[in-house]
């Protein structure tokens, strides 16, 4: 695409006189190398995102795709549904309450996979395996292991006498919710581990054999030194785990699909329900662009985190 | 164990050094045990899931279906029946080509816009290098969850919907923000003297980067194949949202919705399928971790 078949010289050639062909002249060829994938993302991202704020403005809907100026219709109707209210509530503490999780359980599963242990291999591979599967299909393990009558968490329960009958893990709200936080817990503290990981890598040796030697234990170490120099990775971490639970829909729509009576709905799944299965295009659109705020405030403190990095 | 020097083990009575080296010694084995039992508890909790499908996807009816049987155990004898019919009469195996060969275009797409950019960024000394990549990178935050409803349109308008080419159009502005951010990382760890060796003997910068730069950077690229193949597997929404057709499904959307005839599920080819997908990519992730790593942090610093 961007290679001229003219600008590639053998070696044999005289090099000096036509010295500054394109092929050589690093301006023009960074934009002609840069240009491509900016073009592609602009277009296809950048446009996109324009055009979804102008639908959420707009009464276009999948029967009548012409665009009418409707302004604030499309919000009304989606504030005068409680089910909005519901799903903006649950999206924040899906996100919220995962987080934190994703954050304690990937800074120990961190110093696991960075440890050196018979086995690390196998361990390694098992415990990627939550995060390299297909979303909706490692979902679909779950919606089998959440089952209302064959589920077999409520088997080893009803083993151990602590129950009697079934959980109904997906028919009922709190543990309906419960169980999206805890795949989404799973699914992301993988991804989670491996970023904070890339921060343990990269702690000069010396720093941690200088506190061994001046006595400090293993939790000094992790508390007052490893934590400290990781912190901007920790805090990328938590961010990732933040937008990607914050803006899948996959784990609702396979798991409970928004039930029990819309308890585990979501921003993104309501979006989908309003805009694709409804037809309301302009209500959907309006819905999903209050994914956005979050985002940017996530964005902004992701760059913060990476300017310390780079500092440090 | 003391930075203080007038107590340190040289000058200390014999037996406080042994009660101090025992004292190491226990405190390191118990370090020991307990690393390896939460390596295991995390494999457990981790892979748990997984060990569950692959049980249930051998099981026959029978004795999945009795709710007072073992589920980790056969308590009749496995059957492979449920993996074949996952094979022979369902869509699956369309839904794998489906995947296989989106996944192949997309890597290609990417590939051909993300490697020169990525060169670009940073090799070529633009002062707008170090923001244009940070941009870049967060074009992968920008959630499909945002995009899909006005995506959606584009796609009808362009004629594409219900046809694998809406995702082969639409994918790489997923892969080609994140594997160029990647590939930044790869070429940053080259050697600069490398190209320059190359000019001095007579290529341009072009031909340096076409044919000293590119095959160098191989270890990344089939980093970057294998990141964005995964990512195209992965997608949900747009292949929900655009594709409503079975022939015409991926993996990902294929085995929940089509699997899945109204309250009928077929647990054991379900999780067949879930298996099938799931061990080969980890364990190439697995392979590949490391590099994964370096070209992510690669990314963040300065060149």
């Amino acid at each position: 695409m961007t290679q001229a078949p003219t600008a590639t010289r053998p070696s044999a050639a005289p090099a000096t006189g036509r010295r500054r062909r394109l092929g050589d002249r690093e301006g023009p060829l960074a934009w002609l190398f840069l240009l491509p994938a900016v073009v592609y993302v602009v277009a296809l991202v950048g446009v996109p995102f324009v055009l979804a704020i102008g639908f959420a403005f707009s009464d276009v809907s999948a029967g009548d795709p012409s665009y009418d100026w409707a302004g604030l219709d499309a919000y009304r109707r989606a504030f005068d549904d409680p089910v909005f209210w519901q799903a903006l509530r649950n999206t924040l503490v899906f996100t919220g309450v995962s987080m934190v999780l994703i954050v304690l359980f990937g800074k120990v599963l961190a110093n696991i996979l960075i440890a050196d242990f018979r086995g690390k291999w196998l361990v390694r591979f098992l415990v990627l395996l939550p995060w390299t599967t297909p979303v909706a299909l490692s979902t679909v393990s779950w919606l089998w292991l959440l089952d209302s009558i064959f589920s077999p968490i409520d088997w080893i329960l009803r083993q151990v006498g602590l129950l009697e009958g079934n959980m109904y893990w997906l028919g009922r709200p709190t543990l309906a919710t419960a169980s999206v936080i805890a795949v989404h817990v799973w699914r992301l503290v993988p991804l989670a581990a491996v970023i904070m990981m890339a921060g343990l890598i990269a702690i000069p040796r010396d720093i941690d054999e200088a506190a061994r030697v001046d006595g400090a234990g293993f939790w000094r170490r992790m508390f007052e030194v490893t934590i400290p120099l990781t912190m901007p990775l920790i805090a990328v971490a938590a961010l990732f785990g933040a937008i990607f639970t914050f803006t899948d829909m996959a784990v609702v729509y396979v798991l409970t699909r928004g039930g029990p009576t819309n308890s585990t709905q979501v921003l993104a799944s309501w979006a989908f329900v309003r805009g694709i299965e409804g037809g309301d295009v302009a209500q959907g659109a309006a819905i999903a662009l209050f994914l956005f705020p979050l985002l940017l405030a996530a964005a902004v403190l992701i760059l913060r985190a990476v300017r310390r990095m780079q500092v440090m | 164990m003391d930075a203080n020097p007038s107590t340190s083990v040289f000058t200390e009575p014999r037996a406080e050094v042994d009660r101090q080296r025992r004292r190491y010694v226990w405190r390191r084995r118990g370090g020991r045990v307990g690393l390896y039992l939460l390596a295991v508890l995390a494999a457990m909790v981790a892979a748990g899931p997984f060990v569950w499908s692959a049980v249930t996807a051998l099981k026959l009816n029978s004795d999945l279906y009795t709710a007072t049987n073992n589920p980790f155990a056969f308590n009749e004898p496995a059957t492979l029946d449920h993996v074949l019919f996952l094979v022979q009469d369902t869509p699956f195996p369309t839904f794998v080509v489906n995947t296989l060969w989106v996944g192949a275009l997309v890597v290609a797409i990417t590939l051909l816009f993300g490697l020169p950019a990525a060169y670009a960024l940073a090799r070529l000394d633009r002062p707008w290098a170090g923001p244009a990549g940070i941009a870049l990178f967060f074009v992968y935050l920008v959630p499909p969850t945002l995009l899909f409803l006005s995506l959606t349109r584009v796609v009808v308008w362009l004629g594409l919907q219900d046809s694998t080419w809406s995702l082969v159009l639409i994918y790489p502005t997923i892969t080609i923000p994140v594997c160029t951010w990647l590939l930044i990382g790869f070429c940053k760890g080259l050697p600069k003297d490398v190209e320059e060796q190359a000019m001095v003997d007579g290529y341009s910068r072009l031909g340096a980067f076409a044919r000293v730069v590119v095959p160098l950077l191989f270890p990344g690229i089939v980093a970057v194949v294998v990141f964005a193949f995964t990512l195209t597997a992965s997608e949900f929404i747009y292949a929900l949202a655009f594709i409503s057709p079975s022939a015409e499904k991926m993996v990902s959307t294929g085995v929940p919705t089509e699997l899945i005839r109204g309250d009928v599920f077929f647990w054991q080819s379900l999780q067949a399928s879930n298996i099938v997908v799931a061990v080969p990519i980890a364990l190439v992730f697995t392979l590949l971790l490391g590099r994964f790593v370096a070209g992510f942090t690669m990314g963040a610093v300065k060149g």
